[in-house]
């Protein structure tokens, strides 16, 4: 914090303008002082949010490699092979998106339903009700790579329990879990929704507590039953908490890493290889950095596109 | 940028009950679905409400006790489904490589052993380092976290200056972007620090956390103004308002953040795994992957790396389950 601060001086006052030394709220401008406290701050943020993002759209522009000395620029070369067919970049990004769109399409509808269903649960009156919350939310303090090695074992295809269970009651015990498609893709939804339902049931119960009691208790005057009050008081009392839900747990699938990265390895062929770990791949383990570069910035547009159509359509809703 | 920080804490936008408000809401408030059924139980006898006095607790005490063991079925039911695979694991950990082969799925090892946590803490990986990593890295992003956001924050929430806009909408405009565009570019800075494969790598760069700052400047703006006025006039300065009243009163918003940060980087998996290169240096998630590569046919020995990675946060969540939950809870609310 004592450090240089490199934001402060140029944000001086100018003298022309040190008679208004008053802001907008009527309280006094102190830049300075303010500056100071953001400093360490703008420091980081500088170095590692901002550089960075310039960074990277000059990288996309490059044949950036580590292994040269000079980088060239090459315009939009990058961006314009990842739309043409046939070039080296364009299927395998472009299968790669397509895997991410298949897993968040599964994944998020199952990762709102079933941790609502709990949350309903257990916003009833009941014993035990912090402790079943907490059972469901423990996965999620483990981390993703305890998650991926735990039913990579449970999901294996031989000796895997999963399997030796469904035969014990008459099912199918080679189902390839793991290895084969469709079913990588049950096991990826299944265990990020395993992983991970705790933590928006906890979100999406505390949106149930927020709603008034008497709403329930004027629906229940007017005759309407459980199911009812279900969708005409719970669903309409939650549309805040379930939009910023909503949000996040696409983001969170659209940018799926590590479940395809330990249970399938992005198999079978590249099936379930997400868009993250072919960027990452290509970028840092490939050296190709100016095309994944270019990459990310697509898949940034394609986010932002889907987030602002999320916006609308839950804000018709709402209306 | 640790790249899947400023969103994996996907608990993380605007919200600021703090943990202690959120508690109360736990155990104090009047719920839904009980209530609901009993009222309807009751509203439908409502007409001979007297005459059957007596017979009204019992016609609504059978519905309640039905409703209830549903729904106590359904809990336990979910919560086996989330124990069972932890326990199996817990179980195999125990059990010797022969064992494991000639009777996969037997729910006792025999013998009951305990070779494979031997081989691990004698083998060439380091698990235990990952562990110590892990806790060291995540410490100090979440300490580096709450300094310079709750810092930023003061001054953004509290103060007026020029340029206060546009660095407000800077931060913001981060929010939104995806953790994957700094990825690279990061990763080249981070090299030309002379970061990688240091503990340095997986803690300064996610420390700068936008989502912190505007998750605290919310709570910052929601404080009582006089206390801080009148400190004003007794000729307190911006430091000591900061930290003698602003601070302390932001407590439970300061867990929450230091909670959800920690989870986010200890979590963190794509990361670590190109930043860090020497087997001593990893954190635990991109190590126990490693592990895996390495015993891939040696279940009990994986199994075990498993254990010795959960237990030591399980017994932290279980210490802090209450605090961690309504953290989370909270920061989804309040939209």
């Amino acid at each position: 914090m004592a450090g240089p601060n490199p934001a402060a001086p140029a944000v001086a006052v100018p003298p022309a303008r040190r008679r208004s030394r008053v802001g907008k709220s009527g309280a006094p401008r102190r830049t300075g002082t303010a500056y100071l406290f953001l400093a360490p701050f703008l420091i980081l943020f500088g170095i590692f949010v901002i550089a960075p993002a310039i960074f990277g759209l000059v990288i996309s522009v490059t044949d950036w490699s580590p292994y040269k000395a000079e980088q060239a620029f090459i315009g939009l070369q990058n961006y314009i092979d990842l739309f043409t067919p046939g070039s080296i970049t364009f299927g395998d990004f472009w299968q790669s998106m397509g895997a991410t769109g298949i897993f968040t399409l599964l994944s998020v509808p199952v990762m709102l339903v079933v941790p609502l269903l709990l949350a309903v649960l257990l916003n009833n009156k009941i014993k035990g009700g912090t402790a079943f919350r907490a059972i469901f939310f423990a996965p999620y303090v483990l981390g993703v790579a305890v998650i991926g090695v735990v039913w990579r074992y449970v999901l294996d295809t031989q000796s895997g329990i999963l399997n030796y269970l469904l035969g014990l009651v008459g099912l199918p015990s080679d189902l390839p879990w793991t290895v084969d498609v469709p079913w990588a893709w049950v096991s990826l939804v299944g265990v990020t929704v395993w992983w991970t339902l705790g933590f928006n049931a906890v979100i999406l119960l505390a949106g149930l507590k927020g709603i008034s009691a008497d709403l329930y208790e004027a629906a229940s005057l007017d005759g309407a039953g459980a199911i009812r009050k279900f969708f005409s008081v719970t669903l309409p009392g939650l549309r805040p908490v379930m939009l910023f839900v909503t949000t996040t747990t696409i983001l969170a699938s659209a940018n799926m890493f590590g479940q395809s990265f330990i249970l399938t390895k992005g198999g079978p062929g590249n099936a379930t290889r997400t868009v993250i770990m072919y960027i990452s791949d290509q970028g840092l383990a490939q050296s190709n950095m100016g095309a994944a570069s270019a990459m990310s910035y697509i898949l940034f547009a394609v986010l932002a596109i889907i987030s602002v159509i999320n916006f609308r359509l839950q804000r018709e809703r709402a209306e | 940028m640790s790249t899947s920080t400023p969103t994996r804490p996907r608990g993380g936008d605007d919200g600021v009950e703090g943990a202690g408000s959120a508690n109360g809401n736990g155990s104090a408030s009047g719920n839904g679905g009980g209530n609901g059924g009993a009222s309807s139980g009751s509203g439908s006898g409502r007409g001979r409400a007297d005459a059957s006095a007596t017979a009204a607790p019992k016609r609504r005490f059978r519905p309640r006790t039905v409703r209830e063991a549903i729904l106590y079925v359904v809990l336990v039911v979910v919560s086996l489904i989330i124990v069972l695979p932890l326990l199996w694991v817990l179980i195999t950990s125990f059990k010797t490589d022969g064992d494991v082969i000639t009777n996969p799925y037997g729910f006792i090892p025999n013998p009951f052993s305990t070779e494979a946590y031997a081989t691990l803490s004698s083998g060439q990986q380091p698990i235990f380092r990952w562990l110590l990593n892990s806790f060291l890295a995540a410490t100090l992003q979440t300490i580096l976290i709450l300094v310079t956001a709750s810092a930023a924050a003061y001054a953004l929430a509290r103060l007026e200056f020029r340029g206060k806009k546009l660095v407000f909408g800077l931060i913001i405009a981060t929010l939104l972007v995806p953790p994957v565009i700094f990825l690279i570019p990061n990763y080249l800075i981070v090299q030309n620090l002379g970061w990688l494969d240091t503990i340095w790598a997986i803690s300064i760069p996610g420390a700068a956390s936008a989502f912190g700052v505007f998750f605290l400047r919310q709570f910052f703006v929601g404080l009582p103004m006089e206390i801080e006025e009148a400190a004003r006039i007794d000729g307190a300065g911006d430091l000591r308002i900061f930290l003698q009243i602003i601070v302390p009163l932001s407590r439970p918003a300061l867990a929450t953040l230091a909670v959800l940060s920690f989870l986010a980087n200890w979590n963190d998996f794509l990361w670590p795994i190109y930043v860090l290169l020497s087997p001593e240096n990893l954190t635990l998630q991109p190590g126990l992957s490693q592990l895996q590569g390495a015993y891939s046919t040696h279940f009990s020995i994986v199994m075990a790396g498993a254990v010795i990675a959960s237990v030591p946060v399980l017994i932290l969540f279980a210490l802090a389950q209450r605090q961690i939950v309504d953290s989370v809870a909270s920061s989804g609310v309040k939209g």
